[in-house]
């Protein structure tokens, strides 16, 4: 620990390890140097996750979370209160685009194998975080009481009456009433702006904590800590703090350009961001012709839809989820980064993208005769990448991985 | 990869396709910048929709403020209620008694734009035809069976579904439009106080009107905007040579 530069710093850091934090996780915190733009994602992330909760507080000022006001309260803030609209927009887009750079923050790990060894415990935390995150954006959309706020919450709540026995007590507990109403409302209020934000900030620390113990990943998969300077640096690492900070400045201005053209040129994003039906007020006796959730629940809504029978397609949903939990044990390739794995494992990844792109497109859709053989095609494909990795990551030939980074 | 790319991008239009169904809708091009068409707009809502429609969302003053129209004028003129000019824009009609009347309660317009979109209320606002066996005598080409009178019949005229020449191209000889009867369509039968075109223009200020409202700051949200992108392209440059300073000597 260097030394502290003044006198006040030193009665601070003799009360709180303010410098020697900042150091072990700054200024000393030293990360691959080759990282490249897929890296940027996890900083985005963060910064959706910090524009989410201060947009969030602002709107709740306002925002009435009751049966008969909450909808009047969504347009009292778009017309009424200073700056409102620009709040919701922020909170409304944001909730897309956290889900966007999320998404490519996974896809990232899953092409330089960052999940593996040491780092499965940053992927499991990882996972909690989109779990909380799903359960989160869902609670949220229920909250401006829209026809698909409505809706859609009655579809997902149903699914828990899929579960035998206990299914339709536990929808009614869920619920709080026998019908989703005033009270489901000012429930998912509670959980949406206090308990699950709780949640994600906790496991986003412990996500962080976790990575700043075994270091970062980098595209080519080798270890920095093995070369070390006299001084115990890695050859291959840079100081976090300022090589990455400013780097990250620059990411986060294009990143911005991105989101805020969005927020004010495209808020209702063509109905992906913001669908049409929920500009009409939550109406328990009018069905809308098509309930679709918002796209970033579509892919696993399409796994639900594509399975005939309800439980089994609610277990086919859940199991689609879970079982991203388990993949730093479905891959057991020698080598992390796909930079250095066979052909078949490219392919295999580059594949599930794309599939998991369809599917989240037709969840999107009505499902059609056509749409629904699409959908269990697609099904088919996204288990069958994970229950077949564990074969072709041992039998594939891999690459020799070079000792240092590269470029 | 590019190719798979390429041939998602290839199949697109045929998903597009596969996915609109039903009706044809006219292609209406809102312009906000056209206050007129938009004061217009307003003026044809309060005489002709106000009746039944509410516009519970949003405030007199904020409408007079953002079409230019000046205060006294919109108290004297577009307010039929005694409503102060900060109120919220709701009628009198109660919703029970529309609902006795009318089969179901003639719903809130503040947002209809955002719901159905423009195209769609154009269409709507056009395609009312007689049609006897509904109560009012009127029935709808975009809203099957719906509840509502043909209310602005009196401008249009009575129109009827049926066969009628339609001008299906141009010829270039005569310079004349090529016309073919065809059936199922929409005809005036009977002349309005408008004629089409004049008609045709009054459903377009309406329309104009009512994507106004559906999101009144939509016009600041985009002059806002564009001071944010050049904010943060301006901000850009700095941080970009930061960056390129720190990495100049990392290899």
């Amino acid at each position: 620990m260097s030394k502290p530069k003044n006198a006040f710093m030193a009665w601070i850091d003799h009360r709180l390890p303010v410098t020697s934090t900042f150091e072990k996780h700054m200024s000393k915190y030293y990360a691959p140097k080759n990282l490249n733009f897929w890296y940027f994602f996890g900083v985005f992330s963060f910064l959706m996750l910090a524009n989410q909760i201060l947009s969030g507080v602002w709107l709740t000022m306002s925002f009435n979370p009751t049966q008969e006001g909450a909808f009047a309260s969504v347009e009292y803030i778009m017309r009424d209160v200073e700056w409102g609209w620009l709040i919701r927009y922020m909170h409304s887009t944001g909730a897309s685009f956290f889900f966007i750079v999320v998404y490519l923050h996974m896809f990232r790990g899953l092409m330089y194998g960052s999940y593996q060894k040491p780092r499965e415990l940053i992927w499991i935390f990882g996972m909690g975080i989109y779990l909380a995150l799903m359960a989160e954006a869902f609670m949220g959309y229920v909250l401006p009481w829209g026809q698909m706020s409505y809706w859609g919450a009655q579809v997902i709540i149903s699914l828990f009456g899929a579960v035998p026995v206990v299914g339709d007590d536990l929808v009614t507990w869920i619920k709080g009433d026998f019908l989703i109403s005033g009270i489901t409302l000012n429930r998912f209020f509670a959980l949406h702006v206090i308990a699950l934000p709780l949640v994600l900030v906790a496991l986003v620390f412990l996500h962080i904590l976790a990575l700043h113990e075994v270091g970062s990943n980098n595209p080519d998969g080798v270890d920095i800590k093995k070369y070390k300077d006299e001084q115990g640096r890695p050859l291959d690492g840079i100081p976090f703090h300022p090589f990455y900070t400013v780097h990250d400045l620059v990411g986060i201005v294009v990143f911005l350009m991105v989101f805020c053209f969005v927020i004010f040129f495209w808020p209702e994003g063509n109905g992906f961001f913001l669908e049409h039906a929920n500009f009409e007020e939550a109406n328990g006796l009018k069905t809308p012709e098509h309930i679709a959730p918002v796209w970033y629940f579509g892919a696993y809504y399409s796994v639900l839809r594509a399975i005939p029978d309800k439980l089994m397609g609610v277990i086919a949903m859940a199991a689609a989820i879970a079982i991203l939990f388990v993949l730093p044990w479905l891959d057991r390739s020698p080598v992390k980064s796909w930079r250095y794995k066979g052909l078949f494992s490219k392919v295999a990844i580059l594949v599930f993208a794309v599939d998991f792109i369809i599917l989240t497109w037709l969840g999107t859709q009505p499902a059609t005769v056509l749409y629904t053989w699409f959908a269990r095609i697609a099904s088919v494909i996204y288990f069958a990448f994970f229950i077949g990795m564990p074969f072709w990551t041992r039998i594939e030939k891999t690459k020799p991985v070079p000792e240092r980074v590269t470029g | 990869m590019k190719k798979v790319i390429a041939l998602l991008i290839a199949l697109l239009p045929a998903f597009a396709l596969a996915n609109t169904a039903g009706v044809h809708l006219e292609d209406m091009k809102p312009d906000l910048h056209d206050q007129a068409s938009l004061q217009r707009g307003a003026k044809n809502f309060a005489n002709y929709c106000m009746g039944c429609h509410s516009l519970k969302f949003a405030r007199y003053n904020r409408v007079a403020r953002d079409l230019g129209i000046p205060e006294k004028m919109m108290e004297e003129n577009l307010i039929f209620n005694g409503a102060k000019i900060g109120s919220l824009m709701e009628i009198a009609m109660r919703p029970v008694d529309s609902k006795k009347w009318f089969g179901a309660t003639p719903p809130d317009l503040t947002l209809v734009a955002r719901v159905r979109g423009e195209d769609w209320l154009y269409t709507y606002l056009k395609s009312f035809y007689a049609d006897a066996s509904r109560p009012w005598g009127v029935n709808n080409t975009v809203f099957k069976d719906v509840g509502m009178p043909h209310v602005l019949a009196d401008l249009q005229g009575q129109q009827v579904k049926g066969c009628a020449p339609v001008t299906v191209g141009f010829d270039p000889l005569t310079g004349r439009d090529l016309k073919e009867e065809e059936c199922d369509v929409l005809y005036v039968e009977k002349a309005g106080a408008l004629d089409a075109k004049a008609y045709d223009k009054f459903v377009y200020d309406t329309v104009n009107y009512l994507v106004y409202m559906g999101e009144p700051v939509a016009m600041e949200r985009q002059t806002i905007g564009w001071f944010v992108l050049l904010f943060l392209a301006l901000m850009f440059v700095p941080v970009y040579y930061l960056n390129r300073e720190f990495w100049r000597d990392i290899h």
